[in-house]
């Protein structure tokens, strides 16, 4: 296990990767198996004796399991601090909160740049194409190993937010409350459109290889930094871009020419140029095609309301932001429309921000509340003091 | 607190499954939880007073009447609460029948436009009528489907919805039972509020 950075406000912090061994594989929505699985972790505070106070948050397609500590290759600060900390809606010294990073991600859970025992070489593509409900088996698996039978609550945020959904559908009596966040029940035709272009970036790139660029000693870099500024303009609203830019120029007077004229631009290159440093590229391929073949409904005969049946006993809380042109508050709605078709108790709110999809790690007041009340009440239902 | 309230809380069994349709910030559900022990779920149009009722614990779902109505099952819940909103609703007689498909009961309060000072407003001074129950002038009010006790008792009789009870509200007295049909309380209730049942 490495060392760890400690958690930001200085509260109790652990983690490390978990190892599931190759009699424990990791069976796939595809049909395949994937063994060994790593899964790599963080947590934050402490499980009380009852083990009743563990929270697990899922983060979105980028993010990792550095919620509330320093990232180790950006050097930035989690994730989520604005809500992970102390005296925070998610309080260490309340809870214990575990944050793991994703199937196919790149920060240490098995993913497409992990070793593919078979041939000692990075995956790549031979890594299987993976779906949502796996990437939750594979948190319900680490969850488990950790010694928690009940989570006190799943909480997730965009892609978190759908994998809050599938737990809730695939493991009701594992969990006490369920906030979604930004997210939805079903990838749109827009989405997967938005994504479809980051991924013809990621392979129109020649450094791509195929998929086999780690063999060859080079990274798909421009590819992906191009679907890193495509997908950042669905993460905020035009409102928010027309506060913050405007038409405003870098320097006096054009270029006539194609330098970056205009601050919008410069932001957006820098948006992909760092993103690079820290994501892979095939990475962004699987983990954006797990969210394009995710449809919650599905499986239930296109009723989504029969996804949560068996989620009657359980809380949700589904936050959407009025902004937010990429997971709308269309698409919550659709959710408590189901959750309420069920018979579950839900609440729901929009939080009305000019901020687009971007206002989940942003200042966001009425956010902030939501989640304090909700979780203040379930905790009291709970038991936790 | 307000009369009905008081009224509600009483007409509202313990532990009983209750939603609270265009339940504001929450203070009656608050109580009813905290009074009756309800299992309560809200539905409220404002983000703000959604925002209210979760940072009091209470689950509320933002939307509106008119149409998140139909996304609950049938006898989902023993008690369906529309409090003073009935008069703000679009289509109120959808509204009605969808709370007693999705409850056994509903209660149902509104400000009586029978009550003398309103006919005496529209007779005697040909304005529309600013009265305790209806503070609002015309041009700002959220009321776009005001109705008198025997305009509600039409529809009533009309979906098929049988009377349990009905009390008159007035001006901060505790409620009154009255007779539902009775031409005198058309002109006395300020406001009413009604337990209706399928029959």
């Amino acid at each position: 296990m490495k060392a760890l950075s400690p958690a930001q406000d200085g509260s109790e912090s652990g983690g490390g990767v978990w190892r599931f061994p190759a009699d424990r594989p990791l069976r796939l929505d595809s049909g395949a198996a994937l063994s060994p699985l790593e899964v790599a972790y963080r947590t934050y505070g402490r499980l009380n004796a009852d083990r009743s106070n563990a929270v697990l948050v899922l983060h979105a397609l980028t993010g990792d399991q550095y919620l509330a500590s320093t990232h180790p290759v950006t050097g930035k600060p989690g994730w989520w601090t604005r809500v992970v900390g102390r005296g925070l809606p998610l309080d260490p010294d309340r809870y214990f909160i575990i944050c793991a990073n994703v199937l196919g991600g790149c920060m240490g859970t098995t993913g497409p740049g992990s070793t593919d025992p078979a041939t000692g070489a990075p995956y790549g593509l031979a890594f299987p194409v993976i779906t949502i409900p796996d990437m939750v088996r594979a948190q319900a698996m680490l969850v488990e190993a950790l010694g928690i039978e009940t989570l006190f609550a799943v909480v997730g945020t965009s892609l978190g937010g759908m994998q809050v959904l599938q737990w809730a559908a695939d493991y009701p009596e594992r969990i006490f409350s369920a906030i979604c966040i930004a997210g939805a029940a079903r990838h749109s035709a827009q989405n997967i459109a938005f994504h479809e272009v980051g991924r013809a970036a990621i392979m129109a790139d020649p450094d791509w290889r195929g998929g086999a660029y780690e063999a060859a000693g080079v990274r798909p870099e421009k590819g992906l930094a191009v679907a890193r500024m495509a997908a950042h303009i669905t993460y905020l609203s035009e409102a928010a871009l027309q506060r913050k830019f405007g038409r405003e120029l870098q320097s006096d007077g054009l270029s006539w020419g194609f330098d970056t004229d205009f601050q919008v631009e410069s932001y957006l290159r820098h948006q992909g140029a760092s993103f690079v440093d820290r994501f892979d590229a095939n990475s962004y391929l699987y983990i954006t095609r797990a969210l394009d073949y995710f449809d919650l409904a599905a499986a239930y005969g296109g009723q989504l309301a029969g996804a949560f049946g068996q989620a009657r006993d359980v809380r949700f809380c589904v936050l959407s932001f009025s902004s937010d042109w990429l997971y709308s508050t269309a698409e919550s709605r659709h959710v408590v429309r189901a959750l309420n078709a069920a018979g579950c108790r839900a609440s729901f709110v929009e939080i009305k921000t000019d901020k687009g999809h971007d206002a989940i790690f942003l200042e966001e007041p009425a956010l902030d509340s939501a989640l304090r009340g909700f979780l203040a009440s379930a905790a009291e239902k709970r038991g936790l003091t | 607190m307000r009369e009905d309230f008081r009224e509600i809380l009483r007409l509202t069994p313990v532990g009983a499954r209750v939603l609270d349709v265009g339940c504001g910030e929450g203070d009656l559900l608050d109580l009813l939880t905290r009074e009756r022990g309800v299992d309560g779920q809200g539905l409220e149009i404002s983000a703000d007073g959604v925002s209210a009722c979760l940072a009091r614990g209470l689950a509320v779902v933002q939307g509106d009447a008119d149409h998140d109505l139909d996304s609950f099952p049938t006898r989902a819940f023993d008690v369906a609460i529309l409090s003073k909103t009935l008069q703000q609703m679009r289509d109120p007689r959808h509204v009605v029948s969808e709370l007693l498909r999705i409850a056994d009961r509903a209660v149902v309060s509104f400000p009586n436009f029978g009550h003398w000072r309103v006919r005496w407003a529209l007779l005697a001074r040909g304005r529309m009528p600013e009265t305790r129950a209806l503070p609002n002038p015309w041009w700002s009010t959220p009321n776009i489907h005001l109705c008198t006790l025997h305009d509600f008792l039409a529809l009533t009789d009309d979906l098929g919805l049988r009377i349990e009870a009905c009390a008159a509200l007035s001006g901060g007295r505790p409620a009154r039972p009255i007779p539902p049909r009775s031409v005198l309380e058309n002109w006395r209730a300020e406001a009413a509020v009604f337990v209706l049942r399928r029959d």
